[in-house]
């Protein structure tokens, strides 16, 4: 026993050579780095959820019930920047990719390490700006998280530290992009070919992609807000000549690829999961790695189905409805493939396969709810109304975020050289799930039924419903909650994690536990496949 | 690619994406020029004439000087020269600085005639002249931040090549800096046509 502990808190937990806290926030190590970026991203997700319960919280019943109007509206976007900026778009890549990427490409550390300390001191100011933003100046931003004009050009709020402290966030998103890019392309092992690297790795670096080409634009989309307000150039301004309508379309180039910086590392978590624990190759291996860059480049033209009531010409919503629909395809490929591998695979129903197996069902419904958005006539219904809340909450939350949970339950055991138990994970997994559903499916009924977003009132047909949907939000908190009590007290105190338990084939699972900080003594050389499961060992 | 040796091919590729990054940022601030452009063609004309020709074409020049002196302070550090490296950079620098006051000029006219941001006389005139020299505004001066950041650079570059942690062998910073520089003039090759000459 002592030997394990000693395992357990070797590796790259030793110290090297600076002490505290130095050793931690100065280190350039990948697998440091990915924590800080796990803990930061982890603890604005517990803020997040914990705005969004105090939203339900006011909508569950009709009139004022905790807090005014104005109250609310800072919350719905506090919840939303949080939730978006801080939490889901460095999310996995930075935090997971981090981890994990290096060591499945069979390198000692990412192509440029000190830049990607650099990135997470930027995410850690633009993180501290915004939570600056909301304490001082006229307040807590009332604009929605999509910091619409002329709204955000003239309310008194604190928009401007707020929009500031984003675009230092993007900043440090286009750093991990490029970082990962060059990583992909320049450090894999000798043997590790483009056929070899796990999808994990593949759904990384089309997400770079997407960080790359897509951050620049909301980067100056945002500070044409902070100069509109600052200078008053009157360049979104309908009295001085300047179209809000360009505003829209600016921040949708991004913020629609954005969603495929969220949802792409989820996918690829999901990729390497399924065949682990169905003890099976991926089925269509190439056709998911292929479909990663698909979905980033058919991403990037779809933009305008968010403005169809903005006031765009008939063919535009044509065109724009249609590209919508083909970004689906490779979607749909993805979701066939994971099914396909499963099909007379042994499943072994173990809390990261639930994870991802939920993550499949829920991002379907979410995927399909989405056509039902993207098609331009049922969108005039549903638009604006809880249905668009419940649609991206089923791919973000449903998708990204029990994507972010399985990969927790997956990797960091590997990490911290200590496990979780199986039964509370899966207990809180059952409250999750369940308590997800009775939330957001309410929320698309209640969209269809006419309910709008964003409104701190509504009429008394649709009480009963919300009451429901705030139910929904205490059983899922009861979930949260179980599962980060459990990693938490396992990660830290549980019982020794060594070897390959899971049987993994990728390059993670063939080094000691936890990682060292070299990762491989001698660069390896790889002679299979990441799904090549012949010779691991079946648990 | 083991981590025992410097890959200098990586470091150029890294640089190449961030300039990319960077023409996008430019390509947002574009495209609402064409956008306005079409929606307001005879206030861009007028606007653009009342811009200083002789200023922006003496800042071309300076400027696609300055990129003449950053490439060959790349092929002199490839030879060892030093002190030719330095003094390349340090011409590099001097026209950033020649541009920068030439800008300064230039906007302080522009004041003086009353054509800043929000001014009184761009609220009172007509819609399409406030935008064209708000799009005026934000693209030099966004262009102009570049010019400060890429002179901080250079001259931390300079400080590297005296102390010989850039030299011969190991140059790839010098050339990345020098990239970024070039870009830096190639954004403003795209600025001084469209606001000073076709209009």
């Amino acid at each position: 026993m002592s030997h394990e502990t000693a395992m357990a808190e070797g590796g790259f937990w030793r110290d090297t050579g600076r002490t505290g806290i130095g050793a931690w926030i100065f280190s350039t190590d990948h697998k440091r780095i990915g924590l800080m970026y796990l803990y930061c991203v982890f603890g604005f997700f517990l803020v997040g959820a914990f705005l969004g319960l105090l939203i339900r919280l006011e909508l569950m019943a009709p009139g004022p019930t905790i807090m005014t109007a104005q109250t609310y509206n800072a919350m719905f976007t506090v919840h939303g920047v949080v939730m978006i900026f801080l939490f889901i778009i460095p999310g996995i890549p930075a935090s997971f990719g981090n981890l994990v990427l290096p060591i499945q490409l069979g390198a000692r550390d990412v192509a440029f390490p000190r830049v990607n300390l650099f990135s997470w001191w930027l995410y850690a100011i633009g993180a501290v700006i915004v939570l600056v933003s909301l304490f001082t100046g006229g307040g807590a931003p009332d604009t929605g998280w999509t910091f619409y004009v002329p709204f955000s050009a003239r309310t008194t709020t604190n928009v401007s530290l707020a929009v500031f402290g984003v675009f230092v966030l993007g900043f440090s998103s286009i750093l991990t992009g490029i970082n990962f890019i060059t990583t992909i392309h320049r450090m894999r092992a000798p043997g590790m070919t483009w056929t070899r690297i796990p999808l994990f790795a593949w759904s990384l670096y089309a997400t770079a992609w997407v960080q790359v080409l897509a951050t620049p634009i909301i980067a100056i989309t945002l500070l044409l807000v902070v100069t509109e307000r600052i200078l008053g150039l009157g360049l979104f301004d309908p009295t001085r000549g300047g179209d809000p309508v360009m505003y829209q379309h600016m921040f949708w180039i991004y913020s629609h690829p954005a969603v495929y910086i969220m949802i792409l590392p989820g996918m690829g978590v999901i990729s390497d999961i399924i065949p682990v624990f169905s003890r099976k190759p991926i089925f269509g291996y190439k056709m998911i790695a292929f479909s990663s860059l698909a979905i980033a480049a058919a991403g990037s033209a779809v933009w305008g189905h968010h403005m169809y009531t903005s006031g765009m010409s008939d063919l535009g919503v044509l065109v724009f409805s249609f590209l919508t629909f083909i970004v689906a395809i490779p979607s749909a490929i993805k979701v066939f493939n994971w099914v396909s591998t499963m099909y007379k695979g042994s499943i072994s129903l173990e809390a990261p396969m639930l994870f991802a197996l939920s993550f499949i069902l829920l991002f379907s419904i979410g995927g399909l709810s989405g056509l039902i958005l993207g098609a331009a006539a049922t969108d005039i219904h549903v638009h604006d109304t809880h249905f668009v809340v419940g649609h991206f909450h089923y791919v973000m939350f449903g998708g990204t975020g029990f994507a972010f949970f399985a990969a927790a339950h997956y990797w960091l055991p590997k990490y911290f050289g200590r496990r979780y138990q199986e039964k509370p994970a899966i207990i809180g997994w059952v409250f999750m799930f369940i308590g997800f559903n009775i939330l957001y499916f309410t929320m698309q009924v209640l969209g269809m039924e006419g309910m709008p977003r964003r409104y701190y009132d509504y009429l008394p047909e649709f009480a009963r419903l919300n009451f429901v949907a705030t139910v929904g939000s205490w059983i899922m908190l009861a979930g949260v909650a179980i599962v980060v009590w459990n990693l938490w007290r396992g990660l830290f105190r549980g019982e020794p994690f060594t070897g390959n338990p899971w049987g993994g084939a990728s390059l993670e699972w063939s080094i000691a536990t936890p990682p060292p900080t070299e990762n491989f003594e001698e660069d390896p050389v790889v002679t299979h496949g990441p799904y090549d499961f012949k010779g691991v060992g079946v648990p | 690619m083991s981590h025992l040796e410097k890959d200098s091919f990586g470091a150029k590729l890294g640089m190449w994406l961030f300039l990319f990054t960077e023409m996008l940022l430019f390509g947002g601030v574009f495209i609402l020029y064409s956008v306005y452009l079409t929606r307001y063609p005879k206030e861009f004309g007028l606007g653009g004439h009342q811009l200083d020709l002789v200023y922006g074409a003496t800042n071309t020049v300076v400027l696609l000087t300055s990129s003449l002196f950053a490439a060959m302070s790349v092929t002199a550090i490839k030879t060892g020269a030093k002190k030719l490296t330095l003094g390349l950079l340090s011409g590099t620098i001097g026209c950033a600085f020649i541009f920068l006051g030439i800008k300064y000029l230039e906007w302080s006219a522009k004041f003086h005639h009353g054509i800043y941001p929000n001014s009184p006389k761009l609220i009172a005139g007509p819609p399409g002249e406030s935008i064209f020299f708000g799009l005026y505004y934000l693209t030099t001066g966004l262009h102009g931040i570049h010019v400060i950041v890429g002179a901080v650079l250079m001259s931390w570059t300079a400080v590297m090549v005296s102390k010989e942690r850039i030299n011969a062998g190991d140059n790839v910073t010098l050339e990345n800096v020098t990239l970024y520089w070039h870009l830096v003039d190639l954004v403003w090759i795209f600025i001084f046509p469209l606001y000073y000459l076709i209009l």
